[in-house]
């Protein structure tokens, strides 16, 4: 189960709305799929970020993989404990393994994004 | 590794299978005008003929100078127990192989000259290894560019002109910007990176600098304010890149103690025979944080599962044969037989050789400044060098072209080399090192003396300088 309140890109990133903020990380099945992480590069604050385009980097021992905006906006902070606790995406996705945090742009931008149950769905065929 | 190469009847069957009739109709989408025209050669000739040939060309290299220059390639007297390892065949698979474990011996020499160069250069990383040290300056600077997000990179014009002519072609298309900072003019600094400029450019808010190429020592033979350029760098949130040639760490202060961030340079004087168009070695190196950021194999050693040290590629996925198109760099190769003969050369000299080696030439370079003194020729900056520096001689062009029939090559003409220099119409630039003898300078000094008093005669007789021959 993920969790209800989120939206979700395809590529398994999930972003969270708070007001005008939006918090973005990559999923469990993400996590899953990548194995251990063991590096992720971020934008740093300030950079604008694009729908859909590429924001930062996330290395596994197994593979690198990109990672993509849910929604348009400038960061306005990025989770700094991922640089010495990368394993934080795999053990608490959804938590402590969060990523960036944006000020959202386009909030129409947000009826793009799949809900749970379109996730699931995604998921559960993939 | 034996190496098999395609037969005819390998390629026929190859084209077969892609239902094309010839090599050729691969580049179908290059449009004709852009393809390389068929190679006119001369027509077979017989081995020994041949043979005769290419030593009569080979006969009009001049290996009969004192030569004094340098320039960025330097020589130095290798042993012959590197050429002698070197000679091994095991050696001589040009590239890292792809599947790099099973070869531990080549890995091995590729995490030595890792090792050494990291010890010189006081540096957490360094990557073997590039084609040279204008191509691993470029990367240097383009790693700034990844690792703060900025596109603006600032170039001390004290840095190598054809590595900042490779800088702005890397730069070109890139998006990013590459601004060349001035040299001071005048004074007791006269010919280092103008530091006050630097802080103005650097302060300009607007447009966020990612880094700054300094050279050390500089084009000129100059010792640049590193500590100072590396302050300011930072304090813009900049990283500086220093340029450094390898033999004059043993003397001079390492990247790692002024806080540079990256090291770039050409390996060749690390007893590699200087050689026109290479090939050469370039160096890169970086601060543990940006490991991720270099290009470029990175070998560790490990244990294996039965607990024996082993070597192994490591952070290959920065890598264009993983990455492709993401990769840290997809204009880098592995100077692998290069970075062994730098590697053998260092180990074969140890540390106290290799500082005899630096000190030996900056004492030859303070021999030759007070020779050319003695004949009236005087340098051209005030600052400190270490075994490069110009001099100032009129009409430099002609009194290099008639040394030359003197037996000395006497450095580079300045003038050919930067042309948009301010200043330095009338220099020479000369180096030294440990091969350069006593007799060298006295010739280099008597020859310089004549010339110079004779085209003093012509002038004073209204005849051009150098038509005397």
């Amino acid at each position: 189960m993920v969790p209800s309140d989120l939206r979700y890109t395809k590529d398994h990133e999930w972003v969270r709305v708070e007001g005008e903020t939006a918090t973005i990380g990559v999923t469990d099945f993400a996590a899953g799929q990548l194995g251990d992480v063991v590096f992720v590069d971020l934008p740093v604050v300030g950079r604008s970020v694009d729908q859909f385009a590429t924001f930062g980097v996330v290395e596994s021992v197994k593979a690198v993989s990109d990672l993509y905006a849910p929604v348009s906006g400038e960061v306005v902070d990025v989770n700094g404990n991922l640089a010495t606790k990368p394993e934080l995406v795999n053990s608490d996705p959804f938590g402590e393994g969060w990523m960036i945090r944006v000020e959202i742009g386009d909030a129409a931008q947000l009826g793009e994004l799949l809900d749970a149950a379109a996730y699931e769905k995604l998921t559960a065929e993939a | 590794m034996a190496y098999g190469p395609h037969t005819p009847a390998d390629r026929e069957q190859m084209l077969a299978a892609l239902g094309m009739d010839s090599v050729d109709d691969l580049f179908a989408d290059i449009p004709e005008r852009l393809r390389s025209s068929p190679l006119r050669l001369d027509p077979p000739e017989p081995e020994q003929l041949l043979m005769n040939r290419l030593a009569g060309l080979a006969g009009r290299n001049r290996v009969d100078l004192a030569s004094f220059l340098g320039a960025g390639a330097y020589r130095h007297f290798s042993p012959p127990l590197v050429d002698q390892i070197l000679l091994r065949g095991e050696w001589y698979t040009a590239y890292t192989p792809y599947q790099p474990e099973v070869s531990q011996g080549t890995l091995q020499s590729i995490y030595e000259y890792e090792s050494l160069i990291a010890e010189l250069l006081g540096l957490d990383v360094v990557s073997a290894s590039h084609y040279d040290g204008a191509a691993a300056t470029a990367e240097g600077a383009l790693m700034t560019c990844r690792a703060t997000q900025r596109g603006r990179v600032l170039v001390s014009r004290g840095v190598h002109p054809h590595y900042r002519d490779v800088l702005r072609t890397y730069f070109h298309g890139a998006g990013l910007h590459i601004e060349e900072i001035p040299l001071v003019g005048e004074g007791p600094t006269a010919g280092t990176t103008d530091l006050a400029e630097l802080e103005r450019r650097l302060g300009d808010t607007e447009h966020p600098v990612a880094g700054v190429v300094v050279a050390q020592p500089n084009f000129f033979g100059l010792l640049e304010p590193m500590a100072d350029a590396s302050n300011l760098a930072h304090a813009a949130g900049a990283q500086l890149v220093a340029v450094v040639e390898p033999v004059s760490l043993a003397v001079l202060a390492p990247p790692g103690a002024y806080g540079a961030d990256i090291a770039a340079g050409e390996g060749q004087a690390l007893g590699i025979p200087p050689q026109y168009g290479g090939p050469y070695l370039g160096i890169l190196a970086c601060t543990d944080p940006l490991v991720r950021q270099i290009p470029g194999r990175l070998v560790g050693m490990t244990t294996d599962v039965d607990g024996k040290r082993a070597y192994v590629m490591t952070l290959q996925a920065r890598e264009q044969h993983i990455r492709r198109e993401k990769a840290a760099s997809n204009i880098c190769t592995n100077q692998t037989l290069l970075a062994l003969a730098a590697s053998l050369w260092l180990a074969a000299l140890g540390p106290h050789g290799l500082r005899d080696v630096a000190a030996l030439g900056a004492a030859r370079a303070a021999e030759l400044e007070a020779a050319l003194a003695s004949v009236g020729v005087a340098r051209v900056h005030a600052g400190a060098y270490l075994n490069e520096f110009a001099v100032r001689v009129p009409d430099a062009a002609s009194v290099h072209n008639e040394l030359l029939g003197r037996g000395v090559l006497a450095g580079l003409v300045l003038a050919d080399a930067v042309p948009d220099e301010p200043g330095l119409a009338d220099a020479l630039l000369v180096c030294t090192t440990e091969v350069t003898t006593g007799d060298d300078i006295a010739t280099f000094a008597r020859e310089l003396g004549a010339v110079l008093a004779e085209s003093g005669a012509a002038a004073k007789a209204g005849q051009p300088v150098g038509a005397r021959a």
